[in-house]
């Protein structure tokens, strides 16, 4: 649905140059949710924007759904911009008008009016659980209603693709889950492909299928949630798994020591017991523990094992669908 | 005199705020010669003293407009178009207050550029214009004082007259007084209407 292919942004200023996407290519499923992520500086705004058409990007291609958007100008440039709703980085509702307002302003661009407006400016209202506020101001509203306003705003004019910088940046993390329903609902409702730039590793393991990785203007990983976790060097495994630094004392009076990662309902709950049981072996968590990502549970654990059939135990797990990677030569491989 | 003069210094003022906000280098539709036209026009305007706005207006427009360059309808002439930039570079301070944000948000929502100016910027202003009006009409208040040199009538007409030709105290403080008190009711009006329609949380003190 979103191909960002090869995109270069620099900006210039007194200070001198800066490259804020160095060849950024990115992928994003019809129908999916895309976190962006990244430490500070790394472009995400920046790409976001280049995606929402704000800003134009020096070379590289923008498509949606299949047009590339780079070189619209005009009435067409408009047209294409009701195809990408935005939920812009910071506060940005008009502060003048109520939240049925602010919503009916996408449809007003649109030339959509009358009851018809009305109508669609209740079904968002209720998308977003905010029905009684349709006449507040944004000030009467708690940033998490408004950032759910923005949201709703940001779909009135029936857009394929929802963008959304630090949606959740100022809130509280109740605050924030209120507006990830939100999102996950225009997805799941609405079919919306969402891009939702974040730096808080919470959202992308509530909504998130896909994750972009950037640094310095750079695509660093980008995969499945749910690959990318089972792949113990990748920084999405390293930020969304549990931590294995527990218990490393311990790892020396173990025969053999691995990492597991177990992702779905069936591995999580039996798997390393029934190794236990099957190989006779003795099978103790050293460290890890149990996440969610998304609906899917996903566990992973640093186990040492005793016993003769260690290895196999291990091997049968492996075959069972858990990623096991083992702790080379104990605690001198743990600790260096 | 004061009411038409504020009137028209609207109808021209806020358009000319508009332009000039919009045309800058970082406006919506960047116009950098028409910015700086207007700008030095604007300037310009504001920096000629009252009094020789009158006397250069006389030749040029009022005569030519109402065949006549003294009396109160004449005044008004000199009143408007002097205010007009005067109130041009408060609008265009007052939309430059509007949040970027929020004109990007709206931008995304493939507004034109007229909308944006009309939705956007001026309902997001409303409270400010509607201050800056009240501003130009207080200032118009002085001005139209000046205007009495020209027997523009009114109060500015008064104190001159038997003020400062024929050294009547009484009549001269009292004009200052009034004067004074007009310009305090304007701006309390203005300023009433203002907050009234401004739906942002008030920092109340
Ligand atoms: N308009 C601009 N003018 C000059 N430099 C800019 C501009 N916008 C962004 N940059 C620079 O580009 C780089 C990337 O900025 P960007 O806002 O995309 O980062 P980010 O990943 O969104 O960071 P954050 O997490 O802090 O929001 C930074 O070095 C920034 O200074
Ligand atoms: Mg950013």
């Amino acid at each position: 649905m979103i191909t960002v292919d090869n995109l270069v942004k620099s900006f210039s200023s007194r200070a001198g140059s800066v490259r804020a996407l160095n060849g950024v290519s990115l992928e994003v499923q019809a129908g999916s949710v895309c976190g962006v992520v990244g430490p500070s500086g790394a472009g995400k705004s920046t790409l976001a924007r280049c995606i929402a058409l704000l800003e134009r990007p020096d070379s590289g291609a923008i498509r949606v759904d299949g047009t590339d958007l780079v070189s619209l100008d005009g009435s067409r440039l408009r047209a294409a911009r009701r195809q990408i709703g935005v939920v812009p980085q910071g506060d940005s509702l008009l502060r003048q008008r109520t939240a049925a307002g602010n919503i009916a302003l996408p449809l007003e661009s649109a030339g959509v009016d009358g009851p018809v407006r009305r109508k669609r400016v209740g079904e968002l209202l209720d998308l977003v659980g905010l029905t009684d506020k349709a006449a507040s101001y944004p000030d009467q509203l708690s940033g998490g209603q408004r950032q759910r306003v923005a949201v709703a705003r940001a779909l009135a004019a029936n857009p394929a693709v929802l963008l959304a910088d630090e949606p959740t940046s100022a809130l509280d993390p109740e605050t924030t889950g209120s507006v990830l329903t939100v999102l996950d609902r225009a997805r799941a409702e609405l079919g919306v492909t969402v891009l939702v730039v974040t730096h808080d590793m919470a959202v992308v393991r509530r909504i998130c299928d896909d994750v972009a990785v950037l640094e310095d203007g750079k695509v660093v990983e980008h995969g499945k949630v749910l690959d990318l976790v089972s792949d113990a060097d990748s920084r999405t495994a390293a930020t969304l798994l549990p931590g294995l630094d527990q218990g490393e004392g311990l790892i020396g009076t173990h025969d053999r020591v691995a990492d597991v990662v177990l992702v779905g309902f069936a591995a999580v709950g039996a798997l390393l017991p029934e190794a236990s049981n099957r190989f006779g072996v003795e099978l103790a968590v050293l460290g890890g523990g149990l996440t969610r990502l998304g609906e899917t549970p996903v566990a992973r654990f640093r186990v040492g094992i005793n016993g003769e059939r260690a290895d196999s135990a291990l091997e049968w797990i492996s075959e069972a669908g858990a990623v096991v990677r083992r702790t080379p030569k104990g605690p001198q491989g743990v600790a260096a | 005199m004061i009411s038409v003069a504020t009137v028209f210094a609207t109808l021209f003022g806020i358009p000319l705020g508009v332009l000039l906000h919009v045309s800058a280098p970082n406006g919506l539709r960047p116009l950098p010669v028409l910015h700086r036209i207007l700008g030095v026009v604007a300037d310009f305007g504001r920096s000629v003293p009252f009094i020789v706005l009158i006397v250069l207006l006389q030749q040029i427009v009022t005569r030519p407009l109402l065949s006549t360059s003294i009396g109160p309808t004449a005044a008004i002439v000199p009143l408007a178009i002097g205010a007009v930039p005067f109130l041009g570079r408060l609008v265009q301070s007052a939309l430059r207050e509007v949040d970027a944000t929020v004109v990007e948000a709206a931008v995304t929502t493939g507004a034109s550029r007229l909308r944006i100016v009309r939705s956007v910027l001026l309902g997001e202003s409303a409270p400010a214009l509607v201050s800056a009006v009240g501003v130009t009409a207080v200032t118009l208040v002085g001005f139209s004082a000046i205007a009495g040199v020209v027997g523009g009538g009114g109060l500015g007409d008064l104190a001159i007259r038997y003020g400062y030709q024929r050294y009547d105290d009484r009549i001269m403080w009292t004009t200052v007084i009034v004067i004074g008190l007009l310009a305090m009711l304007l701006q309390f009006l203005f300023d009433r209407v203002a907050r009234l329609i401004d739906r942002r949380r008030h920092v109340t003190a």
